[in-house]
């Protein structure tokens, strides 16, 4: 197999849904990923292990779980931000895009990005950069497209991420000279303009009050219906606000974090199959 | 009772009218608490103290050439002690080519070798490297002054120089740099000289600066589809731009006040201003070094003087320039706290 086609989104969607057991899913168009028996190590140390679990086209994942249960590291385990780390950090399993195994030989992990964006826990436009310059900065990366195609750019992912009637007079504006609900929006209409087939958000909204969590969960649950998403949350209302499915996450005794539950939403919020899950959502530890 | 009144009553504690118990009474005397206070203080005050009396020492002491050459002792290129005159132009002008020189010569790569450092350079070779590059400074100015006057000088000469006046000599405006003979003691020399000892500031500096780049701004180019070096050169470099123009400018200053290995290299003469760098000339500071023993004569003396305010002048305010920007970017970095 040559290394051009297991470039991940080279050839979009090429393997119906329905060959891995879906078909109750509507899948026009939309990506998927499929998590397999994935471990991730920091050096020596395993942080998660045997982690599997399908991730539905167009729709919201959540991750949830206490602090230190391996949420991040296994939300960067996905687009392969995980070993970028100082250090010997690795993956072992398989994660696949649309049926392409993103950590398959001849792989390159700076392509894989480009097709599933993140954002992070905090907001991190580029502080050097006009609010503009913040939106395109992945565009420009891979090519020199023209001024209008930009300029369209620029007004299609600010309107996509809710920013635009706020910026669009200050769009020379140093993106750091935004507040911070508004910096995150701008973080996510940076991802969108690369227009990923998988968004990535990692506790998105824990830097900002209720307003600016209300509009970044709204917008979540209008980008669902081109992206998909999986977001990792500390916050179960905001859980059950915006996912389709969930996933829980626990780190045992040796402090390895394993998925403990995934499903429905709902179902995994009123009725839990797993005692653990159970006394996780009803607050008795976490 | 008014607001007024209360605040007026919480103010002025004569008005509560509380006595605690004895052991909280203020102990009488001079207490060690206030004698550490005052040395404190005194040591503080001293070190600008010195330097504000060393400039008013410098400034009386060369008032007679100032008063008697006016801004004619920075603006004219005549040095002459047999005909008392004095014009320090050259000295300003060796300074400025060298220190340029060097800052432009040594900042190209005292960043690259501290991005080597902080992004490329395998863990264990790190602390190596880095210390390597640190223990440039620790080397003694004369000892670099005689590796100049024994080793690079030839080199210059008989190689580095003939190569850039063949290679660079024939372009416009920039080859009139390197026109004349090639003599090993010049302006050029005195730069690549300089360039080396103020490469430990920039890169230590450079270093810190980058490191104290949060992840997350490397992160969030990584994210976007950047390879490493993208990601280093539209968010790392961008971010710590004001703080590696400070490191530059900390070298500068370094550059400036440089004495004794310039003064091995550069030539000693104060010959007329050729727009060549190929030209031995005189820096402020090897000025000063060369001929503050030969000065005999009252005026030639204050003449002397004169080229050292000068040079702490200049050297303050390059130095004050680098601190803010330095101080600029860490603050900014304290305040922005997007760390990962
Ligand atoms: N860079 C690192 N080096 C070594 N160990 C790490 C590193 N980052 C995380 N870990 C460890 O991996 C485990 C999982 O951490 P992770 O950050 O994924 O947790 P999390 O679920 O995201 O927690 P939180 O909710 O607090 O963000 C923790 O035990 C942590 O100590
Ligand atoms: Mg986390």
């Amino acid at each position: 197999m040559t290394m051009s086609e297991r470039v991940p989104g080279t050839n979009r969607a090429t393997q119906p849904v329905t060959d891995q057991g879906y078909s109750t899913l509507e899948t026009a168009g939309g990506h998927w990923m499929q998590v397999t028996d994935v471990a991730a190590y920091y050096g020596d140390r395993m942080a998660i292990s045997e982690i599997s679990m399908t991730i539905k086209p167009r729709s919201t994942t959540a991750i949830i779980g206490p602090s230190g249960c391996g949420k991040s590291t296994f939300i960067r385990c996905l687009n392969r931000m995980h070993e970028v780390g100082l250090g010997n950090n690795r993956v072992t399993g398989s994660v696949l895009l649309d049926g392409h195994d993103i950590y398959g030989r001849g792989i390159d992990p700076v392509q894989v990005r480009r097709y599933i964006g993140m954002v992070f826990q905090r907001p991190n436009p580029f502080p050097s950069m006009s609010i503009y310059d913040n939106v395109v900065a992945g565009i420009k990366l891979t090519r020199s497209p023209s001024r209008t195609e930009l300029d369209e750019a620029v007004e299609r992912c600010l309107n996509q991420a809710a920013l635009w009637d706020e910026v669009k007079d200050k769009l020379k504006a140093s993106g750091a000279s935004l507040s911070g609900g508004q910096q995150q929006r701008l973080c996510i209409a940076r991802s969108l303009a690369m227009q990923p087939h998988i968004l990535l958000m990692d506790e998105p909204c824990s830097a900002l009050d209720p307003i600016a969590t209300y509009k970044i969960e709204t917008l979540i649950s209008e980008l669902k219906r081109q992206y998909t998403i999986v977001i990792v949350t500390h916050n179960m209302q905001q859980a059950s606000r915006v996912a389709d499915e969930t996933a829980f996450f626990l780190a045992g005794e040796e402090r390895v974090g394993k998925l403990v539950e995934f499903g429905p939403t709902n179902q995994l919020f009123t009725n839990p199959t797993d005692s653990r899950t159970e006394a996780y959502i009803t607050g008795r530890f976490g | 009772m008014t607001t007024r009144d209360v605040e007026n009553e919480i103010a002025s504690p004569a008005s509560w009218n509380v006595q605690g118990p004895p052991i909280f009474a203020r102990r009488g005397g001079v207490g060690a608490d206030d004698v550490f206070k005052w040395l404190v203080y005194i040591t503080a005050f001293a070190v600008p103290a010195v330097l504000v009396a060393i400039f008013i020492l410098l400034v009386i002491d060369a008032w007679p050439a100032l008063e008697r050459f006016g801004l004619g002792f920075v603006t004219s290129s005549n040095w002459d002690n047999v005909k008392e005159q004095f014009g320090s132009l050259p000295y300003i002008y060796g300074t400025v080519v060298t220190s340029l020189l060097a800052l432009l010569i040594a900042t190209p790569v005292g960043v690259g070798a501290a991005i080597f450092v902080t992004e490329y350079a395998p863990r264990p070779l790190r602390v190596p490297v880095s210390f390597t590059i640190e223990l440039l400074a620790a080397i003694p100015s004369i000892i670099f002054g005689l590796w100049g006057f024994f080793v690079l000088t030839p080199v210059m000469r008989s190689t580095v120089e003939p190569f850039m006046k063949s290679a660079v000599g024939p372009l416009p405006v920039i080859g009139s740099l390197f026109q004349g003979p090639s003599v090993g003691k010049d302006l050029f020399t005195g730069g690549v000289i300089l360039s080396i000892m103020i490469l430990p500031t920039i890169v230590s500096i450079s270093r810190e600066v980058l490191l104290a780049v949060p992840t997350m701004q490397r992160e969030g180019m990584l994210a976007l589809g950047a390879t490493r070096w993208e990601a280093i050169r539209e968010a790392v470099i961008p971010y710590a731009r004001v703080g590696i123009a400070g490191a530059a400018i900390l070298g500068l200053a370094r550059a400036l006040g440089e004495t004794m290995a310039v003064t091995m290299v550069i030539g000693n003469s104060s010959r007329k201003i050729t727009g060549s760098l190929l030209t031995p000339g005189y820096t402020m500071a090897s000025a000063i070094a060369n001929q503050f023993t030969e000065a005999d004569n009252p005026l030639y003396f204050s003449a002397i003087v004169g080229v050292a305010a000068l040079l702490l002048v200049v050297s303050a305010i390059v130095n004050v320039a680098a601190r803010l920007m330095i101080w600029q970017i860490s603050r900014g970095v304290a305040k922005g706290g997007n760390r990962g």
